[in-house]
């Protein structure tokens, strides 16, 4: 055996043993060209006081891509070069001094066709914890058209979903079963009936009602199908109740899944809980059996809302889509939960557009064309009522679910009469929008008008027309940021 | 059943005239085709109801839709007519407003027929009081 210190070593100043900035290992291309199948992300950095911004954008691109944290000579046997993502340009944030926008592109070729799963272990795995990093957000992606073909998006979507049901130019309307929790199958399928007799097109189970001890889910499926027969016969219209199938495993998911259709139902609900697989094959599945999939966001708060740190929901919301959701809930802007105005509008253009331009004034970074992936419905849901439906008819526009659950069975005078209240608002609002009135402006007139011919109604804009959520909102957009308000 | 409730303003009191030109003439401006059918059974999964003609395309106005609208009210004074709004756009390419202009004065809605199965399972199915009550031949 000879002595190692005689051997020949690589003698390339980019390959020899050690540790390197990453900004010279390739990660860093101020020159870099974005090609057409390019998968391209926008990161907000917070680099650690003293480290270069370049750096640190070089050092996320590395690292979600092929670095790690020292040089590997094994780099060589591969077309290396072409698997690096590039960090091709770096900006500062408007009005801060220590955030920084990186925009890094990655070849196609290191994804896995068709695989949320994939996508979001390179984009979003090891880098969130790196150390050069105080915090980094994940802001936009723009995945491209050859990518985008690998998914089959909704099976539905929002105007096969429209044909289904039938209704077509007014927002579709629906409410949540409360109490969320506690209720037995037969109270619970009350809820429902009344709901949908109503008016309302779809009732829904909660985020946390599964198979609880006071409830087991056959039970629901059962009381809540009887509730949507015998209200669609009552009143002539198809109707729904999201019939959550969330659960501990894939097989009881489908189990509970196939249930559901057996009875009849034409919607079932997950949860982003389940994680990105679970809810593709839930999506294959619906596709297969003429379901339309509802994806509540339970947890999406955890990593969406602080601005500095974690994903936007703009990201999260287009892997939805194309994970092949048909409703995701995507922000009511006016309620009780988080919602800057410009930034919600942009996640509901994100699901809802078939080509995105970039518009930094509603969060979006990219052009990018959706590739004939269908449109995704968002959901409006949390602490909405019908004294604001001209904000809402405004913000939102007509392709949306607004949910109301304490605004329908909170009704003083019953879940019926809470469900028409909101659903003479509706109508009479998108009636006024239609006939070309300033409805935004005289929104209070108009629905006292509808009140005039129904009482419920009336009783509801009494109740609640006090009740507002001014809170400052954390996400914001950063090129034009205005306050969350629901004051007219 | 007391009002079918399909369409978009059907909780609303039954659309007069000057109304039903507004909404008529917001098709026309959001470029939208426009037909007119008609139906004694509107079961929730009758989703073909008769064509009064074909869609109006491109109209300059309102005027031709509404003598057509009073055409098909004359023809079929006692069952449901609606107007629909066809949106050609692509990633649309479906109707994109439809409601009720005429209901029969009586409305005879539907019933529930529930067949036990296995379990407590049941499958249900909505049956027109229209179809039952008028036997084949009077109905057309």
């Amino acid at each position: 055996m000879s002595d190692a210190s005689e051997r020949t070593r690589i003698k390339s100043e980019r390959y020899e043993s050690g540790v390197i900035p990453y900004k010279k290992m390739g990660y860093w291309d101020a020159d870099y060209t974005v090609k057409e199948s390019d998968v391209l992300c926008l990161f907000r950095i917070t680099p650690q006081p003293g480290v270069d911004p370049i750096e640190a954008a070089a050092a996320v691109a590395g690292e979600s891509s092929t670095a790690t944290w020292t040089v590997v000579w094994t780099d060589l046997l591969t077309a290396c070069d072409v698997y690096r993502a590039k960090a091709y340009y770096v900006e500062e944030v408007p009005n801060s001094t220590d955030e920084f926008f990186a925009f890094i592109a990655y070849e196609c070729d290191l994804f896995e066709e068709a695989s949320i799963a994939n996508l979001t272990a390179s984009i979003i795995g090891n880098v969130f914890g790196f150390k050069a990093v105080k915090a980094l957000r994940l802001e936009d992606m723009r995945l491209p058209y050859a990518y985008l073909k690998g998914y089959l998006g909704p099976a539905a979507g929002i105007i096969v979903e429209r044909e289904r049901l039938d209704v077509f130019g007014r927002p579709l309307l629906g409410a949540t079963v409360k109490p969320k929790l506690g209720l037995s199958g037969k109270n619970y399928g009350r809820v429902v009936y009344e709901g949908l007799k109503g008016g309302l097109d779809f009732l829904k189970d909660d985020e946390n009602i599964n198979s609880q001890p006071f409830m087991r889910w056959r039970e629901r499926f059962l009381y809540v199908m009887e509730g949507i027969n015998k209200a669609s016969a009552k009143t002539g219209a198809v109707k729904g109740s999201y019939l959550n199938v969330t659960a501990a495993t894939m097989e009881e998911m489908y189990e509970r899944a196939e249930f559901a259709r057996d009875l009849g139902s034409i919607i079932i609900m997950i949860d982003l809980v389940i994680g990105y697989t679970a809810i593709q094959s839930i999506c294959y599945w619906g596709r297969k059996n003429d379901m339309i999939v509802h994806l509540h966001r339970a947890g999406a708060s955890t990593y969406t809302r602080q601005k500095v740190h974690g994903i936007n929901f703009r990201v999260i919301a287009k892997w939805m889509r194309m994970a092949g959701v048909d409703h995701i809930h995507a922000g009511t802007i006016v309620g009780k939960l988080e919602g800057d105005p410009n930034t919600v509008k942009g996640f509901y253009d994100a699901l809802r557009l078939p080509y995105l331009k970039e518009n930094r004034a509603f969060g979006i970074f990219f052009d990018m064309d959706w590739a004939s992936l269908r449109k995704c419905m968002p959901v409006a849901s949390g602490g909405i009522h019908c004294g604001q439906m001209h904000q809402l008819t405004h913000l939102l526009g007509e392709d949306v679910v607004l949910q109301f659950g304490g605004g329908t069975i909170g009704h003083p005078d019953g879940i019926q009469a809470g469900a028409t209240a909101n659903r003479v608002a509706l109508e009479i609002m998108v009636l006024a929008k239609n006939e070309g009135v300033s409805y935004l402006e005289n929104g209070a007139e108009i629905l006292k008008e509808g009140g005039k011919t129904c009482g419920p109604l009336r009783v509801a804009l009494d109740l609640w027309k006090a009740i507002t959520f001014d809170y400052a909102s954390t996400d914001t957009c950063d090129y034009e940021s205005t306050p969350t308000s629901s004051a007219t | 059943m007391t009002r079918l409730t399909q369409g978009c303003f059907s909780l609303l009191p039954d659309l007069n005239e000057d109304q039903i030109r507004k909404q008529v003439a917001y098709c026309i401006r959001q470029s939208y085709a426009i037909s007119i059918e008609y139906t004694d059974d509107p079961h929730p999964r009758n989703c073909y109801w008769e064509m009064w003609g074909l869609p109006l395309f491109d109209m300059p106005d309102e005027s031709a839709v509404m003598y057509e609208l009073k055409q098909c009210t004359l023809a079929h004074p006692a069952v449901y007519i609606k107007i629909n709004g066809f949106n050609n756009a692509r990633g649309v390419e479906s109707c994109a407003i439809s409601f009720i202009v005429q209901r029969p004065a009586f409305e005879p809605g539907f019933y529930l027929t529930r067949q036990e199965g296995k379990g407590r399972s049941i499958a249900y199915t909505i049956n027109s009081y229209a179809v039952q009550s008028a036997g084949e031949g009077s109905r057309y």
